[in-house]
Formats: C-alpha cells, sequence, structure tokens
C-alpha cells in the first residue's frame, strides 16, 4: 500500500525520468530549480497529464500504464491538488467551493455542505462560509484550497509550492497549520517547494529534482549533509567541487588540484565550507595550509557581520570572512588574492 | 500651464479634429434614424404595426430568430470548445469554413444552402426521398438560413472566451472528482457565461436581421417565411410608410438589444478575460 511511480515524460525541453515511492502518513518535499519537472511530475500523478511509459500505482491500482493502455482520469484516482494560486472557484461561495468535491461525485447537496462546514470550522473559517473567493486574504485562500482537497478524503495529496504565493508574515502561520493537517492525513503527500525551511518543516523526506532526475532523496539531515547538486549546494551555502582523486588530490575537469586528507581514489565530490577558506593578498609561504589557489574577486555581499567574496578562477569559490577582516584587507571586486584552506577542513565523499 | 496655439485641444486634451472626425461617424449612423423618425407616420403608426401581416411577421421573426439562437448555442459551443482546447490537423482550415459565413454576402449563403439542402441537392434530395422532409421555402428553411449567418458570432465569442479561461480551473475540478461533463457545467460554463450571453445576443441580432440568405433559400411566403426585414422590403413597394414603421421597430430592437449587452455583458465580458488570477 503505497504511491509508487516510475514516470517516463519528454515534453519540450523537459525529459522526465523519476522513480519514487511514498509510504501511507509519510510527506516527501520535492525541492529543484525551475524547470526541473516537479510540477509536471504532480500533474501526472493527478492525471492531469499521462505519462510516455512507466507506470503509476496508487495502494494496488495502476492508475497509468501505457504498457497496458492503462489511464484512470483524474476524478477518478482519489488524489486531492492544492495549486500554487489556489484556484477557488469564484462564481462560489467559499463553502460552495469546499463542498465542491463531495457534490461532484454526488453528495446530496445538504450532507456536501454540511460536511463543507465542518472544515472549514475545523481550519477556523466558519464564519467566512458565504463569501467569495475574491474577499479572502492569501493565507485564507491557502487554508480553503487545502480543505477543498482535503474534503474529498483523498488517498494522494499534492501540493504544488503551497506557500509559495504568501508573504513572510502569514507564511510561518500557514506553514504551521499545513504541518498539522499533513501529520493527521493518513495517506501519501507530495510537497512541492523552492524553500528548504518548508522542506524542514512539513516532509519527511526530500527529493531533490534536477533536469528532470531525482538526483539526491533521503532526510533533509542527510541530503545536506552530503550535497550531489550544485542546487543543494547552494541551497545549504557550501562550495561542491567535483573531481577525480588519486593519491591525496581530487583534480577537477578544469583543471584545478584540491590536496586532501585521506580519501579514497575515483571519482568524488568535496565540500568546502565557505569559512574554512582564508583569503591572503599574497602568496602565502610557509603556510599549514596544504591548499592556495590563486583567484580574482567577483563580488562580496555583506551579510551583518560577515561578508561572502565570490572568486572566480581555476576553481570558483565563495569565502565567508568577518567585515573586519573584508575592510582590513581594503577588497574589491576584480582584485588578484589567495585562497588557502587545510586539507583537513574539506569533506570528501565518493560521487 | 503654456498652452501651444498652433494645435487646437478641448479641455480634456483630447484633438479637436478627433472629436470632429468622431462627430461626423455618428451623424452618419444617426442621420438614417432621424431620417425615419422624420418620415414616420406617427398618427397611423399603431394600425400599421397591428396589422395582420406586420404582426405575422414579427412574431416569424422572433421565432425563427429564436430557434436559430438555441441552435447556434447547441452546436456552437461544442464547436468554439473544440476549436478552443483541442489542436486538430486542419484546425485553421475548420475555423475558416465555420467563420465563413461572416464574411459571404448572405445570399451566395442562401444559393449555397439551396444546392446543398434543396431538393436536388446532395443531401436535399436524401432529406426528400427518405423522409419526406423538404426545407427551402418552408419555416425550417428560415431558421436553417439564419442559422447559418447567426452561429458563427456565438462561436468567435464563446471560442476567445475558451481561450483565455485559465485551464487550471477545470484541472482543479477534474481533481476534485469531477467528470469533464460536470467540469463543463459547473466551472467552464459559469465562467464563459458572460461571453455566452453576448455571443448568443449577437447572434439573435444577426438571425432576426437575416435577410439574403432567408429569401434565396426559404423565399417570401407571408406566415411561413417572410421575417420583418423582408416584409419591411417588400413594404417599400407597396406601402412606404409601413415600412418605415416595420424598419423603426427593427431598430428599436438592436438599440435596445446593444445597450442591454453593453451594460450587462461586454464590460463584464471584457473584464473578466483582463482579469488576472491573484
Amino acid at each position: 500500500m503505497s504511491l509508487r511511480a516510475d514516470v517516463q515524460l519528454r515534453r519540450g525541453a523537459l525529459d522526465l525520468s523519476v522513480d519514487i515511492e511514498v509510504r501511507p502518513g509519510e510527506v516527501l518535499a520535492l525541492l529543484g530549480p525551475n524547470g526541473a519537472g516537479k510540477s509536471t511530475l504532480l500533474r501526472c500523478l493527478a492525471g492531469l497529464a499521462a505519462v510516455d511509459a512507466g507506470r503509476i500505482m496508487i495502494d494496488s491500482n495502476a492508475v497509468d500504464d501505457p504498457a497496458v493502455a492503462a489511464f484512470v482520469e483524474p476524478e477518478g484516482r482519489s488524489v486531492g491538488f492544492v495549486f500554487q494560486n489556489y484556484v477557488l472557484f469564484e462564481h462560489m461561495t467559499i463553502v460552495e467551493n469546499v463542498a465542491f468535491g463531495l457534490r461532484a461525485s454526488g453528495t446530496p447537496k445538504a450532507r456536501a455542505l454540511a460536511t463543507a462546514h465542518d472544515w472549514l470550522k475545523r481550519v477556523g473559517l466558519a464564519e467566512l462560509a458565504a463569501v467569495r473567493p475574491k474577499a479572502l486574504s492569501g493565507g485564507q485562500a491557502q487554508r480553503v484550497a487545502l480543505v477543498r482537497a482535503l474534503a474529498t478524503s483523498p488517498r494522494v495529496l499534492l501540493l504544488d509550492e503551497p506557500l509559495a504565493a504568501l508573504d513572510v508574515g502569514t507564511r510561518a502561520t500557514v506553514r504551521r497549520d499545513l504541518h498539522r493537517h499533513l501529520e493527521s492525513f493518513e495517506g501519501m503527500a507530495i510537497l512541492v517547494t523552492h524553500d528548504p525551511v518548508d522542506a524542514y518543516a512539513l516532509a519527511d523526506r526530500v527529493a531533490i529534482l534536477d533536469a528532470g532526475r531525482i538526483v539526491q532523496i533521503g532526510t533533509l539531515a542527510e541530503v545536506t549533509a552530503r550535497p550531489r547538486s550544485r542546487y543543494v549546494a547552494d541551497l545549504v551555502g557550501v562550495n561542491l567541487v567535483s573531481g577525480n582523486v588519486s593519491e591525496g588530490v581530487l583534480a577537477t575537469s578544469s583543471g584545478a588540484r584540491v590536496v586532501i586528507a585521506d580519501a579514497p581514489a575515483g571519482p568524488s565530490l568535496a565540500i568546502i565550507r565557505p569559512h574554512s577558506i582564508s583569503l591572503v593578498r599574497d602568496h602565502p609561504e610557509g603556510s599549514s595550509a596544504r591548499n592556495v589557489w590563486a583567484g580574482t574577486v567577483a563580488e562580496i555581499d555583506r551579510l551583518g557581520e560577515r561578508a561572502r567574496v565570490s572568486i572566480d578562477g581555476l576553481l570558483p569559490l565563495t569565502a565567508e570572512i568577518t567585515v573586519a577582516a573584508l575592510e582590513a584587507m581594503q577588497l574589491r571586486s576584480g582584485d588578484d588574492l589567495f585562497a588557502t584552506v587545510k586539507a583537513t577542513d574539506i569533506e570528501v565523499y565518493p560521487a | 500651464m503654456i498652452r501651444r496655439r498652433r494645435r487646437s485641444t478641448t479641455r480634456s486634451g483630447v484633438p479637436a479634429w478627433v472629436v470632429a472626425l468622431a462627430a461626423i461617424a455618428v451623424l452618419f449612423f444617426a442621420l438614417p434614424v432621424v431620417g425615419l423618425v422624420w418620415r414616420a407616420p406617427w398618427s397611423h403608426a399603431w394600425a400599421y404595426l397591428t396589422e395582420d401581416s406586420a404582426l405575422t411577421a414579427l412574431r416569424l421573426s422572433m421565432v425563427c430568430s429564436l430557434w436559430a439562437t438555441l441552435l447556434s448555442i447547441i452546436f456552437g459551443v461544442p464547436l468554439a470548445w473544440l476549436l478552443a482546447r483541442v489542436q486538430f490537423v486542419g484546425r485553421s482550415a475548420v475555423r475558416a469554413l465555420c467563420m465563413m459565413s461572416m464574411v459571404l454576402p448572405p445570399v451566395v449563403g442562401g444559393v449555397a444552402l439551396f444546392f446543398a439542402l434543396g431538393r436536388r441537392g446532395i443531401v436535399g434530395q436524401y432529406l426528400d426521398r427518405w423522409f419526406d422532409l423538404r426545407l427551402p421555402f418552408t419555416t425550417a428553411g428560415v431558421v436553417i438560413a439564419q442559422t447559418f449567418v447567426a452561429m458563427p458570432f456565438l462561436v468567435v465569442t464563446v471560442e476567445a472566451a475558451l481561450r483565455q479561461l485559465d485551464t487550471s480551473f477545470e484541472d482543479a475540478a477534474r481533481t476534485l472528482g469531477a467528470s469533464r461533463w460536470y467540469t463543463f457545467r459547473r466551472v467552464t460554463l459559469p465562467a464563459i457565461g458572460p461571453a455566452l450571453a453576448a455571443g448568443s445576443a449577437l447572434a439573435w441580432a444577426r438571425a432576426l436581421g437575416e435577410f439574403g440568405a432567408t429569401i434565396t433559400f426559404a423565399g417570401n411566403f407571408p406566415g411561413t417565411t417572410q421575417t420583418m426585414p423582408l416584409a419591411v422590403y417588400l413594404a417599400l413597394e407597396t406601402n412606404p410608410e409601413q415600412a418605415i414603421v416595420l424598419a423603426l421597430v427593427m431598430i428599436a430592437i438592436s438599440f435596445a438589444v446593444l445597450v442591454a449587452l453593453r451594460d450587462r455583458w461586454f464590460i463584464r465580458a471584457g473584464n473578466e478575460s483582463t482579469r488576472v488570477q491573484p
């Protein structure tokens, strides 16, 4: 009993090839850059798009299986979908919106409206039942969209960036509510998001989707401890270097050499944390740091007491230093300098 | 504020020549109406209007144009949906074919209908032989001729509305468990309602004014095929005063429809199509 999706699909520039499984009661967050195929994957699961090849199973039902020409229409899949822009029906009141799914599946009007009222009460919107969607705030509309999907008691709940359209103030509150609902949701839930905070707060596992492929899947801690893609590295804020390890040196494809502490030979990834990088104007002599790379300052971002310095060179890096150090060195963009890192500060793991 | 003298503008900043040209255009449309009102035999107007022949023509016009509107909705909405939502080979050609009667001289349409549905027509001969059904020179023929010229007005209006409608509303309905038909009835139709109303009204107005295709395909028989425009044309030769009265009735109806449209639907339809989803 689970959602199992092997989705193969080509649409324009997107080449989607994904195999995931979500267990009942579990929330999987899909993270990834724009155009990675997150929304397309959700549309396939909901039945709003058909896969080219593969198979989607909800519990023991094959809802999309081109090999045997099986395709279940969205209304037959028991999949709830919360859209990014909520898409509440504007010609209906809030309670009619929530009752829509029940009415569509043949529940008598009075009973559907009563159930919808109960749902609205649960999210504290009972007094807005007779209001039209236009009168709602973003946070309220989001809650209505959620209970509208939940009111049909779906087996699978899909949320497409449910918090993206909210302002920062309401986002935290709505996230907390959403967490409560997802906790008590017994089916399988998939949440598409850009924000690792959402993934951390709401999801049990995280899948990183990049260019149509799942590049990493696991708990958020697992994924961020050992990033396998530039996207995750940027998310976590570390430098990710990929290359080949032999005899204590990781060589990148651009020709940079990174001296590392012992690591097995072969294709590897290395993390260089920005705060472990030291910057010096002149080539250091007799330093304990085994790595010295020449570079040019590309950009300086000040963040309170700290500054992030982007360095162009054979090995592009971002270093983090204090603002005091930045001012003492009088760094400007375009300045030449050296970045040094101790070999023991570099974490290496097989690619 | 310094105003340039070289170009005269009105106080709201609209160039005077624009106002002048627009005023001439308005006059151009107003004068014929004024002419009719001027020459109308007001003392006998009621008598002319309540003459049997006039009432018959008016009733026939109403019945036929409403039937034509109904047929346009029944067949035109699915056609518009297909043109807007389904990509198929030759869609542009199909659209052009279905819109052709908008630009075709109605008389040509009538001739074409005659050779298609007439007793010797490619379809008409079988209608006659198998079902004993003859369309030319019958009231049904009037409805066919009016539908032929009126339906495109409904199709273009509804198709445009369907194209502008955000499909995620329909997607949302489907994921909530609604069938295609339920989704269409409860989500799509209300959303395109203003456009459907506007399109129906336009189609109805076009059917009401239909002349060329009707007289060619259905003839001019009082009581069965003589609609108001035909009656006006006939009266012009026998009784010009009555023609004026009938013409004014048609003008009044058209004007009322357009005014109602403007306030209720055109503006709303415009707002809905330009509205951005939050």
